[in-house]
């Protein structure tokens, strides 16, 4: 039964979780680039000014792209990706180094950086493709398809380098997973990394064993039972297993470079060195656990003051909210995460059109992964890996990426009753 | 199941991270100090160390502001070392050697490369220091001794080093210490508090302003004031008056207990531990190893009392009813005991004689007699000289005193325990200990011990505890316990004819020449042998000359007690300087000038040499 309303009926509790992301973030952006003998607060050569001035201009885009026809999306969704594909390897010509990373645009005042954007592209054409009447989650051949689509900007942007971006790219994973691939990739994936950590832990010859040991034991067992196990089988599994773990020992020994290998050995605790590779996320944590229960008060953090967090406004910028708003505040600010994605995420499962519950699925498992990644990294439970915050980060690019990505969908779930 | 997973994990992941901050800011507490040590940098304030006066209100020392040329190494940078070295009026290889010592210190960390800069100095370099990057000039306070005399007194101060710091936390690099005498014992007061500024830091250790707008920062508050018990003009004279000779003298007043003057001799100038030269001075004082110049005799010698020791043993025996004031006691030259026929001489003096007229002659046989019925009135030895004993503690002897200077030594009062180690199955009798009867044996006492109870006798039977503070500024009073009249075992009446006796001491007995016009003065001389370990071997020395006295008699000002090292019998050097002390303290100038200079010209480095020549020697010439 099809009824079509004339008026569009925007999710306003997205809005306001959005709302106040953002105003806390830069509230935050704030204390973290202020200076006490800093100049006039309208000076755009300030951090937060300009911030403000990427989030006044966010406005503006969010009313553009609520204006928009929601067809629009669905149909234009392949060339979106295919301009985002094409701004990503123009890079490779027209790039600026910045950082080290040659991941930026640079016009005039300005830089903009494309894999901001690409996720939202790539989101829309998965779900286009997704959604496709023809496509067959259970088909091999359909699923490489998809993992290509997912695949073309992560190996575009891996290069930069910029492996933190391109990890993101393994959040499409779930609404693939909700779209009916098989259980089994994600329990791959889940085996995979216990693999790799315990590689890097403990080395592969031992791992190598244990895998062996464990094979044996199951297989005994099973055949103690009668059950008559193929040794075949049995030898296939474990051998792959034992390869994955020599070729990630290879991998992380002869392809990693230097820095990378550091990132891993501290999270993972191999390397206990406070001043050198280990300082980011020491000193980030010294800056969340010294707030305390109600922080030290806004701009009163030692730790922002004193500049001793790294790139504290932009990836490091969750360590702030814990100096200065201690647990209460930061806690506040996971709430208003959880509260946002579970919010996507359910709107998503409403929708009546496939592409729109994809989309939405997607831009639920981006920005999960965003913020678990980067809150696990600021609170030293996961490696460094430098992806930003989304809302609250320093960045227009990054700040205009996760807007376009969002109301996008806010506009495909106000035309949810459009479709039967 | 497909719709819920990714819910699931997000609500995991909620749980987990708020676990996470949970720990990080409520359970592990080690971070806020982290924090703390990280971003705010904490400078301080060093005070003004407080003056001291003398009794009367002259100054004795006060601070003079110092400059130091101190070097960051880490901060140097494009030196000229040529043009520096220059500017500083050093050579290149000694400024060299003073960079790497300043490195090896701490590459981050200002070091002072030059100390104690003149005024000149310092007014020529510092226009010209800013242009030499890792250099800068501190200021400091030292001490200014407006005094050349009282060095044991005052002591002096140093810069605190780690060891200081890590055994007193309250101390930072750069801030001073008392080591010794007033500066140590009254450092609390003397050293003020320290003002504390917090600034904010940044990762590369830069200032970036005041920690939280000043709001726990602090001024500095000067340290307070002192005034001593010392009479500078007093402590001036009798260093003086040891010129060429080793000893100390202790001036008390009985009726306060404010110690008038502490001398100690070999004494030096409290100015040479401040300055440039400060470390080379301090070296050569310490290793002086024959004379010991740092150790602090007046409070720290023990010697046997001799003499002087009788008034308290004839005391004790009126206090034991063991003797009458008009009993006589014969001399026959010496007093005989044991069994083998044992003998204690005595010199030529009239004989039989009675108590004041022992105290006057100083006869050895009187107080033999009188201090063995002591012991023997009791069943055992041992309670004997135990009773014996607790007269001589109410002196406030056998013990420190209690005085406020922060070195001393208890001497030694024997007890039965003494005697029952030395002899097997404490089989001993009086006759055994029978040199305690003449300050001899086993007695040691203090200089200030030997005031102390000389006071005792002045005051007729009490002793205020000596000290040498008089006022603290902004206190209205001082210790309780340095205004408390210690009460001796001994009734207060046994106490005239002693004072009669070393009255007499003057008047006709063994310093009749010392008399000083006008003054009724009394006092009591005294001969302590000596031993001393030189090469090995144990040599007896030349006696010590000791004495002690006060006046006047009435209503008394000053007690004192002298000691000469190897100046022989008590009345040839210390009974003479303790006559020109009490005259110069109760009439303020000298009329025997005669004497004076035969103290001021007299010497005893000869006497002093003799042991250390190599060759044979003869004592008491």
């Amino acid at each position: 039964m099809a009824t079509i309303k004339n008026t569009l009926k925007f999710d306003w509790i997205i809005i306001l979780l959005f709302l106040s992301l953002v105003s806390i973030g830069w509230v935050n952006i704030y204390s973290a680039s202020y200076t006490q003998s800093g100049g006039s607060f309208f000076d755009f050569s300030n951090i937060y000014t300009k911030q403000l001035l990427w989030i006044c201009l966010s406005f503006i885009l969010i009313v553009f792209i609520l204006a928009l026809e929601a067809k629009f999306y669905e149909r234009f969704s392949s060339i979106i990706y295919l301009v985002s594909l094409i701004t990503l390897l123009g890079l490779y010509v027209l790039g600026n180094n910045v950082n080290g990373a040659t991941s930026w645009y640079l016009i005039g005042p300005a830089s903009i950086q494309p894999s901001e954007f690409a996720k939202a592209a790539t989101a829309l054409a998965l779900a286009k493709y997704v959604s496709d009447i023809q496509t067959n989650m259970n088909a091999f051949k359909d699923q490489l398809k998809a993992f290509l689509i997912l695949a073309l900007p992560a190996i575009f942007i891996i290069p930069q380098p910029d492996p933190g971006s391109a990890l993101i790219y393994v959040a499409f994973i779930f609404p693939l997973y909700r779209e009916g691939l098989h259980f089994v990739y994600l329990l791959l994936g889940f085996f995979a990394a216990a693999l790799f950590v315990g590689t890097l832990v403990i080395g592969a010859p031992w791992i190598g064993l244990l895998v062996a040991l464990i094979t044996i034991g199951i297989f005994l067992r099973n055949k103690k039972q009668k059950k008559k196990p193929s040794i075949f089988k049995y030898a296939t599994i474990a051998l792959a297993c034992i390869s994955f773990a020599f070729s990630v020992s290879y991998i992380f020994n002869n392809v990693f470079e230097q820095r990378h290998r550091d990132r891993f050995n501290i999270v993972l605790g191999k390397e206990i060195d406070t001043k050198g590779i280990g300082y980011n996320t020491n000193q980030s944590e010294i800056a969340i656990g010294s707030g305390g229960w109600f922080g030290k008060g806004w701009t009163q953090g030692t730790q922002t003051k004193g500049n001793f967090v790294p790139e504290q406004h932009t990836d490091y910028i969750f360590s702030t909210v814990g100096e200065e708003w201690g647990f209460i505040g930061s806690l506040g600010v996971v709430i208003l995460f959880i509260f946002l994605i579970i919010r996507v995420l359910v709107l998503a499962e409403q929708q009546k059109s496939q592409f729109a519950r994809v989309y939405g699925y997607s831009v639920g498992a981006i920005l999960f992964f965003h913020f678990f990644i980067n809150v696990g990294m600021v609170t030293g439970l996961f490696p460094t890996v430098g992806i930003p915050l989304p809302f609250f980060s320093y960045g227009g690019s990054g700040l205009w990426g996760f807007t376009i990505l969002l109301f996008i969908f806010v506009r495909l779930d106000a035309s949810n009753y459009y479709y039967t | 199941m497909r719709k819920f997973l990714l819910l699931f994990i997000v609500l995991v992941t909620a749980f987990v991270f708020t676990g996470r901050l949970f720990y990080l800011q409520i359970y592990d507490t080690s971070f806020a100090k982290l924090s703390e040590n990280n971003a705010v940098k904490t400078v301080y304030d060093f005070p003004q160390r407080g003056y001291i006066f003398d009794r009367n209100g002259s100054l004795l020392v006060q601070n003079q502001p110092s400059y130091d040329v101190m070097v960051i190494p880490r901060e140097i940078k494009d030196l000229d070392t040529v043009v520096f070295c220059e500017l500083l009026d050093i050579s290149k290889e000694k400024f060299l050697k003073k960079l790497a010592t300043a490195k090896r210190y701490s590459p981050r960390l200002a070091s002072p490369i030059i100390p104690q800069l003149t005024k000149e100095e310092y007014a020529s370099l510092s226009e010209k220091i800013h242009k030499h990057r890792g250099f800068f000039i501190q200021k400091r306070s030292l001490r200014d001794y407006e005094v050349s005399h009282s060095a044991n007194v005052l002591g002096y101060i140093r810069e605190v080093d780690q060891n200081i710091i890590d055994r007193n936390p309250a101390y930072e690099l750069g801030e001073i210490i008392g080591m010794t005498g007033i500066e140590k014992q009254y450092e609390q007061i003397l050293r003020g508090t320290k003002g504390v500024k917090y600034i904010q830091k940044d990762r590369f250790n830069r200032d970036i302003g005041t920690y939280k707008e000043g709001i726990f920062d602090t001024l500095p508050k000067r340290g307070k004031d002192i005034t001593l018990t010392i009479d500078a003009a007093l402590q001036a004279y009798g260093e003086k008056l040891f010129t060429n000779k080793r000893g100390g003298i202790v001036a008390i007043e009985p009726s306060s207990g404010e110690i008038l003057s502490l001398v100690t001799a070999p004494y030096y100038d409290p100015g040479l531990l401040v300055g440039r030269e400060r470390s080379e001075n301090f070296t050569k004082l310490y290793y002086d190893t024959i004379a010991i110049p740092l150790f602090d005799r007046g409070l720290k010698a023990e010697y046997p009392p001799g003499s002087p020791f009788k008034t308290l043993t004839a005391l004790i025996a009126m206090q034991e009813n063991v003797v009458r004031l008009d009993e006589k006691i014969e001399c026959r030259g010496g007093y005989y005991y044991g069994k083998r026929g044992r003998k204690l001489g005595c010199h030529e003096h009239k004989s039989p004689i009675n108590l004041q007229g022992g105290i006057a002659k100083s006869c050895n046989t009187y107080f033999c007699t009188v201090y063995k019925r002591v012991i023997e009135k009791y069943n055992t030895p041992q309670q004997g000289i135990d009773n014996w004993k607790n007269h001589l503690t109410s002196f406030g002897l056998g013990n420190y005193l209690g005085y406020d200077l922060p070195v001393g030594s208890k001497g030694k009062i024997p007890s039965s325990k003494t005697y029952n180690a030395k002899y097997p199955n404490n089989n001993w009798y009086a006759t055994a200990t029978i040199s305690n009867a003449i300050g001899q044996g086993e007695v040691l006492l203090t200089p200030i011990q030997m005031a102390n109870f000389t006071a005792a006798i002045a005051n007729r039977g009490w002793w205020v505890r000596p000290h040498v503070i008089k006022k603290i500024q902004d206190h209205d009073t001082i210790a309780k316990g340095f205004k408390h009249k210690n009460k001796t075992s001994i009734d207060p009446k046994y106490f005239e004819p002693i004072i009669e006796g070393m009255h007499d001491v003057y008047r006709d007995g063994t310093a009749s020449f010392l008399e000083i016009p006008d003054i009724e003065i009394c006092g009591k001389t005294g001969t302590a042998e000596n031993f001393k370990k030189i090469n090995g071997s144990v040599k007896q020395l030349t006696d010590h000359s000791v004495f002690v006295a006060f006046a006047p008699k009435d209503n008394p000002k000053i007690a004192i007690a002298v000691f000469v090292e190897n100046g022989y019998w008590g009345a040839r050097w210390a009974g003479r300087i303790a006559s020109l002390m009490i005259e110069k303290y109760i009439k303020g100038e000298i009329t025997r000038t005669d004497m004076e200079a035969f103290v001021l010209n007299g010497s005893l480095e000869e006497e002093y040499n003799k042991p250390y020549a190599g060759k044979p020697f003869k004592i008491n010439q």
